[in-house]
């Protein structure tokens, strides 16, 4: 009889911070330059250089942890992590051990199995490394210190998790404020929001946690899941077998859908970690932290209500448009020129969507204007232009944001609304298409579609299909 | 024609203010002090003079069209070589940073340039500023030019060794737990530790970071208030600089001492101190009273502990400090290697000296884990102690007077091989660095062999001018006498 195990997760998870600068140095964060090219003295780690903290990290950290329920550690520190890597420019890392800024908070999530509370642990403050690259050709090894000192906060939740159901969950909880405070991004893609999987199993029922193993490299939801689901049975094949569970880092290959180890015992780590002599202790004052608590926007739950309310959208509607800032921030500023709500939210949740997925975009990749999307809906909705014309016409505006107006005139899109002229189309598709008027005259009436198609064939899409299949109709009667 | 490198910085600055003397013959005349003197005392381990000589042409044009007005323009100064210096090696001596050249500037390097001051070379010293006799430099030791024979002092033992030898008139040191006052001890010249911040260290490789300060050494109490002035200041690139409230050290150089509250530890004056040097700081209390200081003795507890935490906390920081010296990105890297930890390991181990890796594993034992509270934690515990007893003292007085050293300078050769008894000789000085206390040197004549003596005054955080007000008058009356 097999026995029944349970899966107990915890999650680190960085997710590096939206600001212009990087955290310890004026350098830009910008993604992309050529290598080496966003660096100072600072960020490579030169001798004699000194940091000086980032104002904007403490408040983006200090939000995060506001929203997440966390308590503000009102006076804290930075701390060296000392270990040697050439990524890693002064061979330590600034971080936060002693006294992190956020403690204590946690997030509600809501999975098939209902509503939780993940606690988190802490939240902590620290910058990135930077990127080796590997020349297999000619043997070297490059380092570009484009990423050092870019900054990041560190989420670190309690083993609150049993399921990578509840693992995503999480994660978009987690998202989804970084981006409504405007702290992150949080595209796991690019590497703004890592998670690192820490994971144990245990029988259910069992009161005490299995030895925890921690998964790296997991950059997309779909291998965070798959991820959990491997390493659980790997570790209940070495349970069952009799077999002990090592504490160790291991790296998940997702292509082989298995973790292999990532370090061996001999390089057991003791970072030596001791507060850093370089930085005084950050020292967020009370009329501080109620600025930053006054800064945090309206954040999804109460976004959600509000379009509910006011827009009298349905709980789905408004559940995916605050699903991600940025399609509600686009809905918003469209509702506000004026579009309908009903309308703008069509927009977004249908053709929106749709070419999100066809291109394999993220909402935050979305390049159209509100004010374009509000023309659109104006002219839509006045006549001017029949449904299909206006999805073409969005589809180019999805593409590159031209201005719906403009094209819609400049290619002669506007719906012809003449009579007279449809009225001579019409003619002559029946004249055209005696077998067809034959058959539906006969009492086939799905063939009126494809005289519909004709005239607007001939109209070149101008003309409006309503209209036209009234007449057709009525001189086919 | 006076010999120019004798005369004091503020009378070269007021000689070629007047136009008296040029930018140049100033310049010639140092350097044609180092040539000759180099070869003996081995103070620089660089002698910048390409870069000098253009730096002096344009400086000089400055001054004739009266763009630089500030009081020490067109004098020359040698900078200690762990101070950053764009474009001119810097090295630490260390060979690790052997053929380093920065890409920027220090903070003082950068006051010194915009004060019209010129750059002539780095200053020897004790590898990474670790050691009190700049016995452990790469580049070898360097002599005392008051005592020959015997050790500069250290860490800054160069730079003091060329304000010694007429090399230069001023020179920048830097002071993680007595390496500034110590050696101007040593070599019979004023060298101050300013407060704790009241300089910035960006620029400054790094020993002790919450230690180390740069300060000035020069022949007497006025040009290193002079220079004190144009280094100090709050840099927005050093988070741990500060603003003074006053920086017009100069202005506190000649006004009256009476009624200055001058106390002496009683602790500071027993076994262990060579007798001269009791004498000559009882001798300069009493110069003191006799100009109308308070002068009285009292107990100043915790100085038996101020070596040990001291070196733990120095050491812990170094160790971490020093990590970035890799041999990836600048500096000496192994050849023949075998993989990255093969460099990592080689590069290190050839590349760094004894002192220094003595150090380095000082430090990572004291921060590892099962030791980081028992060591580490109790070091910050007792610095905490030592800045509270100072606190109370100053409460009572405006300015502590000690010995600088217990003994004068060693002979050359005789203090590595008993590194516990050279650590000894910082005993007097540590405690302000753990204290982030200010302090100063000043010759106080010399004992039975004829070496230098110096005598030691501390003041509260940012009481310089309190310092300079009692050392110059100390200065002048002994003099007189």
């Amino acid at each position: 009889m097999g026995r029944e195990y349970e899966t107990v997760i915890g999650l680190e998870v960085h997710v590096e911070l939206a600001t212009a600068t990087k955290i310890f140095c004026a350098c830009s964060t910008k993604f992309g330059g050529e290598p080496n090219t966003h660096t100072c003295p600072v960020c490579t780690g030169m001798p004699g250089s000194l940091p000086v903290l980032n104002k904007q990290v403490v408040e983006y950290a200090c939000a995060v942890g506001l929203a997440a329920g966390c308590h503000i550690n009102q006076v804290c520190k930075f701390d060296r992590k000392n270990y040697f890597y050439p990524d890693n420019p002064q061979n330590y890392q600034i971080s936060q051990l002693y006294v992190p800024i956020c403690q204590d908070g946690r997030i509600e999530i809501e999975t098939s199995e209902g509503k939780k509370y993940v606690r988190i642990h802490e939240i902590h403050m620290e910058e990135d490394a930077g990127k080796l690259i590997h020349d297999e050709y000619d043997d070297h090894s490059y380092v570009d210190f484009n990423r050092s000192g870019v900054p990041l906060i560190e989420i670190v939740s309690e083993p609150d998790m049993r399921s990578a159901e509840e693992v995503i969950a999480y994660l978009e909880q987690l998202r989804m404020i970084a981006q409504y405070i405007g702290a992150s991004d949080c595209k796991l893609q690019e590497g703004s929001m890592r998670a690192d999987v820490n994971l144990s199993v245990r029988e259910k029922g069992s009161t005490e946690f299995g030895t925890r193993t921690e998964m790296k490299n997991l950059n997309s939801f779909k291998a965070i899941a798959r991820a959990i689901e491997g390493e659980r049975s790997r570790q209940i094949d070495l349970i069952e077998a009799g077999k002990p569970v090592i504490q160790e880092t291991r790296r998940w290959d997702d292509t082989k859908e298995y973790s292999y180890p990532m370090r061996s015992k001999e390089d057991a780590k003791d970072y030596r970690y001791f507060p850093d002599p370089d930085l005084p202790p950050v020292c967020i004052d009370d009329e501080w932290l109620e600025e930053i608590r006054n800064s945090i926007p309206e954040l999804r739950p109460a976004k959600m209500e509000r379009y509910i309310k006011e827009f009298g959208l349905p709980e789905y509607d408004a559940g995916i448009l605050t699903g991600t800032k940025k399609l509600a921030d686009i809905f918003e500023e469209t509702v506000s020129l004026g579009a309908n709500p009903k309308k703008a939210s069509n927009w977004l949740m249908v053709e929106t969507l749709r070419l999100l997925k066809e291109n394999s975009e993220e909402p935050e990749d979305i390049r159209f204007s509100p004010q374009h999307l509000a023309d659109l809906i104006e002219l839509a909705g006045s006549g001017a232009v029949n449904s299909t014309v206006a999805k073409e016409v969005f589809e180019k505006m999805y593409a590159s944001d031209i201005d719906p107006k403009a094209y819609v005139e400049e290619h002669g899109l506007k719906t012809v609304n003449d009579a007279g002229a449809l009225e001579a189309v019409v003619d002559k598709v029946i004249e055209n298409n005696p077998k067809v008027v034959e058959e539906f005259r006969g009492g086939k009436e799905k063939v009126l579609g494809f005289l519909v198609g004709q005239v607007m064939k001939e109209m070149k899409g101008k003309a409006d299909p309503k209209s036209a299949g009234e007449m057709l109709k009525s001189k086919l009667s | 024609m006076a010999d120019i490198t004798k005369m004091t910085a503020l009378q070269i600055a007021s000689g070629i203010h007047a136009g008296e003397l040029s930018v140049k013959e100033v310049l010639d005349a140092f350097y044609a002090s180092a040539d000759e003197k180099e070869p003996k005392v081995n103070a620089f381990i660089t002698l910048s003079k390409e870069e000098a000589y253009a730096q002096a042409e344009n400086v000089q044009a400055d001054i004739d069209k009266g763009i630089i007005a500030s009081p020490l323009a067109g004098v020359p100064v040698a900078v200690k070589d762990n101070i950053s210096t764009k474009g001119i090696r810097t090295t630490c001596a260390s060979k690790i940073l052997y053929n380093y050249v920065p890409v920027f500037d220090a903070f003082v390097t950068e006051r010194l340039k915009n004060a019209g001051m010129i750059i002539t070379g780095k200053t020897n010293m004790d590898e990474f500023a670790m050691g009190s006799t700049t016995e452990t430099s790469f580049f070898g030791p360097t002599d005392n030019p008051n005592a020959p024979g015997h050790v500069p002092g250290g860490s800054s033992g160069g730079s003091c060794a060329a304000v010694a030898a007429f090399e230069a008139p001023l020179a920048l040191g830097s002071d993680t737990g007595g390496s500034i006052r110590q050696p101007a001890a040593y070599c019979g010249v004023t060298g101050l530790k300013p407060t704790y911040g009241a300089v910035s260290r960006y620029g400054l490789i790094a020993y002790g970071s919450s230690l180390d300060q740069i300060g000035p050494v020069a022949k007497d109490v006025k040009d290193c208030a002079a220079l004190l002035e144009i280094i100090a200041g709050k840099d927005v690139q050093d988070s741990t600089s500060v603003q003074p409230e006053e920086t017009d050290y100069l202005t506190a150089a000649g006004m009256p001492v009476k009624g200055l509250r001058v106390g002496i530890p009683k602790e500071y004056l027993r076994e262990g101190l060579q007798p001269e040097i009791r004498d000559a700081v009882l001798k300069a209390a009493e110069v003191l009273a006799a100009a109308g200081a308070d002068v009285s003795e009292f107990s100043l507890g915790m100085l038996d502990y101020a070596i040990p935490a001291y070196y733990v906390i120095a050491s812990a920081e170094a160790s971490s400090n020093l990590e970035r010296f890799d041999g990836v990105k600048y500096g000496y890297r192994a050849s023949d290697v075998n993989g990255l930890h093969d460099m990592y390991k080689k590069t290190r181990s050839e590349g760094f000296g004894a002192e220094v890796k003595r150090r380095i594993m000082l430090g990572s034992f004291v921060l590892s884990s099962g030791y980081y509270d028992a060591y580490y934690l109790k070091a910050l515990r007792t610095k905490a102690l030592i800045k509270k007893a100072f606190d109370e003292a100053f409460e009572h007085f405006d300015v502590i007077l000690s010995p600088a050293a217990p003994t004068t300078a060693p002979v050359l050769g005789g203090s590595l091989a008993d590194p516990i008894k050279m650590y000894l000789s910082d005993i007097y000085t540590v405690s302000l660095n753990l204290a982030g206390l200010p302090g100063i040197t000043v010759p106080c004549g010399t004992d039975r062999e004829g070496l230098p003596v110096g005598i030691q005054m501390v003041g509260d955080c940012f009481t310089e001018k309190t310092l300079i007000k009692a050392a110059y008058a100390y200065e002048q009356a002994a003099k007189e006498a």
